[in-house]
């Protein structure tokens, strides 16, 4: 049996705000099989944030281990690729500047880097936005140009947060079945935080669902529709039934 | 997959519109046209004597009649004012660099970079002339005084401007500390440290020409000093006015460079959008 790409188990994290300890997650396990989409859900507060920091490496749990591809690394910053809330992209660069920046770090010469961005802009609708500064990007836009800045660090591990949440509806709609056209291309391990139930079920394979403060795992859903999700699954039975399943396990009752 | 790929529309510019620099200097030009011409008419109308308000046209002529001594001393005053502002800008550079390396520098540097700004410097530059003469140096000291303080409370500020999610999003990309301060941190002070070059360059002429004043062998200060002594008012006048024309140079120019410099920041589309929202 093949290690999971990535490995939390008995994971712990608490901080300290003036004097106060606040726990933010306890006792936390979990694993992603390679290629496994994984959607992670949970009220404010569950520590979502605070999980994609421990498992990049920005922090170091109080307790418990995180493994990637079976190994327990004394540095993980830098083996997984994450994408944050914001786009975060550098105001004074153009799309091009800002989606080489991995490349950039790792010392990819330039003119390589360039190639290689120029060769997914069209998959990630950019094109012709090369030399644009990101103020003049639509939303969309510009998380695309984040996400296309995420893929261009090759790391088999990508985890994102909440990537759609501030964006309108119809937007992220778009976004949800493009992403998933891009996830079906490379095959990515991907772990998605998102707090809205249907998101979470029509992206993943399987939904784990955190309690709030302090997290908690309260209930893990392998997701029971086909491939390649169509926007009609969302009116099917079964759909409901699932998204019922995992309001019961936020505490939301329906 | 098919995206509407439309950037936010810049704003339309109705075709009628005079030119954007025209719309920018009429307004200054208009006021300034009638403060001229009004202290013309009081100057002309109340009998006062030249020596107590020469008009602007007596002004112009003694700048016109004594412009064989003012070319030179324009020459030195602009001299000590760039030698004065490059070592200001170096040293204000390198002592931010160094407050932001280290807390410990920060705390002992601080109350000596407030302290260089207060201290009186009619006080001071004698005791400089006394010290290295009547030659360039005490001028461009005086000079590196007033200027160094707001560039380098500004750089230093601009450093702790960056996003700290863009570190973090850096460091989770691992990068090292040397390439999260060159790719974030350093653009993210430039337009904080161009804010600080724009005070420091509208105070540096003035700072050479109170070195000049105090003890100074050729420049405008010294030309404003023997004009004053002669009670010639016009050219007192005569000095103060190139003295604030060279500021205003220094002033544009720095503001030409940093929008050459920062493109990003000083899109036309922000300018416009302000327009539109009527914030300008």
């Amino acid at each position: 049996m093949t290690a999971p790409r990535l490995e939390l188990r008995h994971v712990s994290k608490s901080f300290h705000d003036n004097g106060l300890v606040v726990k933010a997650l306890e006792d936390v396990s979990l694993h992603v099989m390679p290629g496994e989409f994984v959607t992670i859900i949970g009220p404010s507060g569950s520590g979502k944030s605070t999980l994609f920091n421990l498992i990049v490496g920005l922090l170091e749990p109080d307790a418990g281990e995180i493994r990637l591809d079976g190994r327990a690394y004394r540095n993980r910053t830098g083996r997984v690729a994450y994408m944050p809330q914001r786009d975060l992209l550098l105001p004074w660069r153009s799309v091009l500047d800002n989606v080489i920046l991995p490349l950039e770090l790792r010392g990819v010469p330039r003119s390589e880097a360039y190639r290689q961005a120029r060769e997914m802009l069209p998959l990630f609708g950019l094109e012709g936005f090369e030399e644009a500064y990101p103020t003049a990007l639509s939303g969309g836009m510009r998380q695309r140009a984040a996400l296309l800045r995420t893929i261009l660090t090759e790391r088999e591990t990508l985890l994102l947060d909440e990537p759609f949440g501030a964006l309108d509806a119809l937007t992220r709609r778009e976004l949800q079945d493009w992403l998933l056209g891009v996830w079906s291309r490379f095959r990515q391990t991907v772990v998605f935080i998102t707090h809205d139930v249907e998101e979470a079920l029509y992206l993943g394979d399987r939904v784990i669902v955190l309690s709030a403060r302090p997290g908690r795992v309260v209930r893990t859903l392998t997701v029971d529709l086909p491939r390649p999700r169509r926007r009609g699954l969302i009116t099917l039975p079964e759909f409901g039934r699932q998204e019922a399943i995992l309001l019961e396990a936020l505490g939301i009752s329906v | 997959m098919n995206f509407e790929a439309t950037p936010t529309a810049p704003a339309s510019i109705s075709p009628h519109r005079r030119p954007r620099w025209i719309r920018e200097a009429f307004p200054p030009a208009l006021l300034i046209g009638f403060v001229v011409l009004s202290w013309q008419v009081v100057a002309e109308r109340s009998g006062l004597p030249a020596f107590i308000l020469p008009s602007p046209a007596q002004v112009w002529r003694a700048g016109w009649e004594t412009r064989d001594l003012l070319g030179p001393a324009i020459g030195t005053t602009m001299l000590e004012t760039a030698v004065g502002l490059v070592i200001a800008l170096l040293l204000a550079v390198a002592i931010a660099a160094m407050m932001d390396f280290s807390p410990f520098l920060r705390r002992a540097l601080y109350p000596i970079l407030v302290a260089s700004q207060t201290v009186q410097i009619l006080a001071i530059a004698p005791l400089l002339i006394i010290w290295f003469g009547f030659g360039l140096l005490p001028k461009v000291i005086i000079v590196v005084l007033v200027c160094f303080f707001p560039m380098a409370v500004s750089t230093t500020d601009g450093l702790t401007s960056a996003d700290p999610d863009l570190i973090a999003l850096l460091r989770s990309m691992g990068a090292t500390r040397a390439q999260v301060w060159r790719i974030v941190r350093l653009p993210a002070a430039l337009p904080s440290f161009f804010s600080g070059l724009r005070v420091a360059v509208t105070y540096s002429v003035v700072g050479a020409t109170i070195g000049e004043w105090v003890g100074g062998s050729a420049g405008l200060g010294l030309y404003m000093l023997r004009s004053k002594n002669a009670l010639a008012t016009d050219q007192v006048f005569v000095a103060m006015l190139i003295t604030t024309l060279l500021s205003i140079g220094l002033f544009v120019l720095v503001y030409l460079i940093e929008r050459a410099a920062l493109p990003w920041y000083y899109s036309a589309q922000r300018a416009e959008q302000w327009e539109e929202t009527g914030i300008y």
